[in-house]
């Protein structure tokens, strides 16, 4: 006999639900799909599973077409007997047919083995499957994050590398018959290019090629680390030219549309999540409910935990449902009071801002200024002085948080919009503190006081090659960055659970262990990659740097988990996470367009080093080159650059975007309408 | 798996694994099971045993794999969950399902347990959201549709390997 699927037992007002358009899109692309959807079932075993194939078309009237048998929710028993219906079904089908569907068959089945083997090769994907046993979901989405970092620095390394170190390194040694040309500079005053970079001569200290190493300077000032070395204005091979100064500027457009164009790709689920969600709250009761229970969980610790953090969770958000109406019956004077005394913690925040970014200039002011006179025989002092920046910014980055975290209990908001606040702000303060830097760097590498120095259009004197000063500045920001996250690691929280494992006085075991912060966390790497991205253009060797410094603090951070947290009491929800570090990452990139932009088009290239010697901007390359194209190709760029162009494609392009409003508006309605309908139709049985 | 699922019977009977029904009690050690506070329930779904002792044969094993695996669907996961939370299993979820189903979620034990105040509220929620034709309870279709907005449901949806 023929077993028919189950049929869900409830029966009645199903039918108008198939009208919704969500249940419709799915079956949409159910069909579509067809059979790809059914992946390899992980069971192998002697019962020797197969997936029948699906039905062909000509036998389906209705919505649905036939999947195959491994997407039924039957058991084995009944998915045999199904299979054993449509292979007898396949007889009566002409041979044309049949090849097309073994075909199919075994197509599909390479394709899910080679997406299952592509799996094998992810890098560290055991090592997250065994965090999230361990400690959820909401942790393992960090470890992804950092995954995902790596992977991109080492991307934007590898472009780097290609398009501009490997041709200086091969026209160099003459490979492939290469050379260098190097174009002395015209209409330049001479003063302008004169660069002694300071590269150790003679017997020096070792202790000079550490502190070298740790600010960038000395020997390292003169490697491909920095763009004081990329002197060429072209390279040779046999009779190709390579323009190395377009090259530069090219790839550094590249790596940051990749960055971007990447992101968003990630990002696009989690957005699409959340504007479906809207009506909703953002974490709805039936999602913390029925996708409550984290099936990955193995330990009874951890389930104990989970079972608390549930209830916990669940609590809270019944709470501030009742405080949301209470809120709603707020008395005018009430309203007024809470008003001000938020304003004036408004004012309060934006004073702490303001004295860690004057704070922050005043060091970076410092610095610069005394780096230079003091001679290389102090050189604790010198180095401290170096790093004075890094260390204001890491202090500030530290405790205004903390300030900010103490201040939101008075400003009386919910408890789910009192941390989105206090995030939004601390991803402020770390992102505000890197431009304040950059703005203290530029204002003192522009000030000009003669006429000798206005020829050059910046501070010759103190900064012949300004490019690898901002270079040096990032890559010890970075270097600084690194150190600090393994001493916090090293000297606080591993003694940390040394102290509560052996020391059983009360205020001790109060403190506890430390929790796993995940925002703190993400936030920190954030910063780094953000310093990244600014810093590639003035070292292109920077993200390589940065892969290494990832990839350690992964293990770093997978042992001090391990080893050191309790797991949190309120887990942030994986999803919600994803989109938020997706998102902060984006402001961080756009962030890093800003000084990359007015460096590349405003502040004048230096002329003593680098490979824009030649132009007056790092930016002047692109017009000086379209110039060189033929007259038709000219006009065409001309013409897209143009105000004619771009008014009418600005306006096609909100057009668009308000069509899609519209629909999205008309569907809304569409689906009011539906539930109505759905809910007349229990009473009106002749509807 | 195969192997997994002959560890869990007594010496005697392992070279005949394929017959063979691995009581309620063995396949309670599983340590993915051994956490969940659902664990009975899904011996319950999946065991196809006539006499209702909840024992599972290695097909039931397979079958509960599966659905558990990283690779089965959304609509299979989700058809699965329903029959799992559906403690009296009439079809439907109605409100003492719900909160039987809230307490397994807060844990055991008298003070892990939401208020009656609070039960009351969040089932009211719950049904807001999720019961679409205003019946009081929550079929299979409205359930699917809830859980397949629900970001969270097919990531935490899988066992490990």
């Amino acid at each position: 006999e023929v077993l028919v699927p189950e049929e869900p037992r409830a029966a009645a007002p199903v039918g108008f639900l198939q009208e919704l358009p969500s249940y419709q899109s799915a079956l949409r692309r159910r069909a579509a799909a067809g059979g790809t959807q059914g992946r390899r079932a992980a069971a192998q075993g002697s019962a020797g599973l197969r997936a029948a194939e699906a039905r062909g078309p000509e036998q389906d009237g209705g919505e649905l077409a036939a999947r195959p048998a491994r997407e039924l929710p039957l058991s084995i028993a009944e998915k045999r007997i199904l299979r054993d219906c449509q292979q007898a079904d396949i007889k009566y089908l002409s041979a044309w047919k049949q090849w097309k569907r073994t075909s199919s068959k075994s197509l599909k089945k390479g394709l899910s083995e080679v997406k299952e083997f592509s799996s094998y090769l992810e890098l560290w994907r055991h090592d997250i499957h065994s965090i999230e046993g361990k400690f959820g979901t909401g942790i393992q989405s960090y470890f992804s994050f950092l995954r995902f970092l790596v992977l991109l620095n080492f991307i934007i390394f590898i472009l780097m590398f290609s398009f501009v170190t490997l041709p200086t390194i091969v026209s160099k040694y003459g490979i492939f018959n290469s050379s260098l040309a190097k174009i002395p500079p015209e209409n330049i005053e001479p003063h302008c290019t004169v660069y002694k970079p300071g590269g150790n001569k003679g017997l020096v200290y070792f202790y000079a090629y550490l502190k070298d190493l740790l600010s960038g300077t000395g020997f390292l000032e003169v490697t491909r680390l920095f763009y004081g070395y990329y002197t060429i204005d072209e390279a040779w091979f046999s009779t190709l030219r390579y323009n190395l100064p377009l090259a530069y500027l090219l790839a550094t457009f590249a790596y940051l549309a990749l960055s971007l164009i990447w992101i968003i790709k990630r990002s696009v689920e989690g957005f699409k999540q959340n504007l479906v969600h809207d009506e909703d709250q953002f974490q709805s009761y039936c999602n913390k409910v029925f996708a409550g229970w984290d099936f990955c969980i193995t330990d009874p610790n951890a389930a104990r935990l989970k079972h608390r953090s549930l209830q916990y969770e669940l609590q809270t958000d019944l709470e501030e449902e009742r405080l949301k109406r209470k809120i709603a019956d707020r008395t005018m004077k009430e309203k007024l009071r809470i008003y001000s005394l938020r304003i004036f913690i408004n004012i309060i925040v934006i004073a702490v801002l303001s004295g860690c970014f004057y704070s922050i200039y005043r060091a970076t002011v410092f610095s610069l200024e005394n780096s230079i006179d003091i001679s290389n025989t102090n050189s604790q002092a010198n180095l401290l002085v170096q790093y004075l920046p890094s260390m204001v910014i890491t202090l500030a980055n530290f405790i205004a948080p903390q300030i900010f975290s103490f201040l939101i209990r008075f400003e009386d908001y919910s408890p789910a919009f009192e941390i989105r606040l206090t995030l939004m702000r601390c991803v402020f303060v770390r992102l505000a503190n890197i431009g304040v830097l950059l703005f203290s760097l530029w204002s003192q590498i522009s000030y000009c006081a003669t006429d000798e120095c206005k020829a050059c259009g910046y501070n010759y004197e103190l900064y012949p090659c300004w490019e690898s000063e901002v270079g040096q500045e990032m890559y010890k920001l970075m270097i600084f960055d690194f150190i600090i996250i393994l001493a916090v690691t090293l000297f606080v929280d591993f003694p940390r659970k040394l102290l509560v494992t052996h020391c059983s006085c009360k205020p001790v075991q109060w403190c506890g262990l430390q929790e796993f912060r995940i925002s703190d966390n993400v936030l920190e790497i954030i910063y780094g990659q953000t310093i990244c991205w600014i810093g590639t253009f003035f070292s292109p060797l920077l993200p390589a740097i940065a892969t290494i410094k990832y990839f350690i603090i992964f293990y770093i951070k997978k042992i001090s988990l391990i080893h050191t947290c309790k797991p949190a009491a309120r887990p942030i929800r994986a999803s919600s996470s994803n989109f938020f570090f997706l998102v902060v990452l984006l402001i961080g990139l756009l962030l890093a367009f800003i000084p990359l932009g007015i460096s590349i088009a405003h502040i004048p290239s230096s002329k003593a080093c680098g490979p824009f010697r030649s132009f007056n901007t790092s930016w002047a390359v692109v017009p000086d080159t379209v110039l060189g194209f033929p007259t038709g190709l000219q006009q065409v760029l001309h013409a897209i650059a143009s105000e004619a162009f771009a008014v009418p494609f600005f306006m096609v392009v909100c057009l668009i975007m308000f069509y899609f409003i519209a629909l999205a508006g008309a569907h809304k309605r569409v689906v009011e309408q539906l539930r109505e309908q759905l809910v007349m139709v229990r009473f009106d049985p002749l509807f | 798996a195969y192997k997994r699922f002959s560890e869990l019977l007594p010496k005697e009977e392992r070279g005949n694994a394929c017959a063979a029904r691995v009581p309620k009690s063995q396949i309670l050690t599983l340590p993915e099971l051994r956490a969940n506070p659902f664990q009975h329930r899904i011996c319950r779904v999946f065991s196809t045993s006539d006499d209702g002792d909840d024992s599972m044969s290695f097909e039931d094993f397979l079958d509960m794999l599966s659905v558990f695996s990283d690779s089965a669907t959304a609509d299979i996961k989700s058809h699965y969950a329903f029959r799992i939370f559906d403690f009296d299993d009439d079809g439907t979820l109605d409100r003492k399902d719900l909160e039987k189903l809230v307490n397994c979620l807060t844990g055991q034990g008298e003070e892990s347990r939401l208020s009656n105040a609070e039960m009351e509220q969040l089932i009211q929620n719950i049904l807001e959201e999720s019961d679409i034709d205003k019946d009081g309870t929550i079929n299979l279709s409205e359930f699917q549709h809830v859980v397949s907005r629900s970001p969270d449901f097919t990531r935490y949806g899988g066992l490990q390997r």
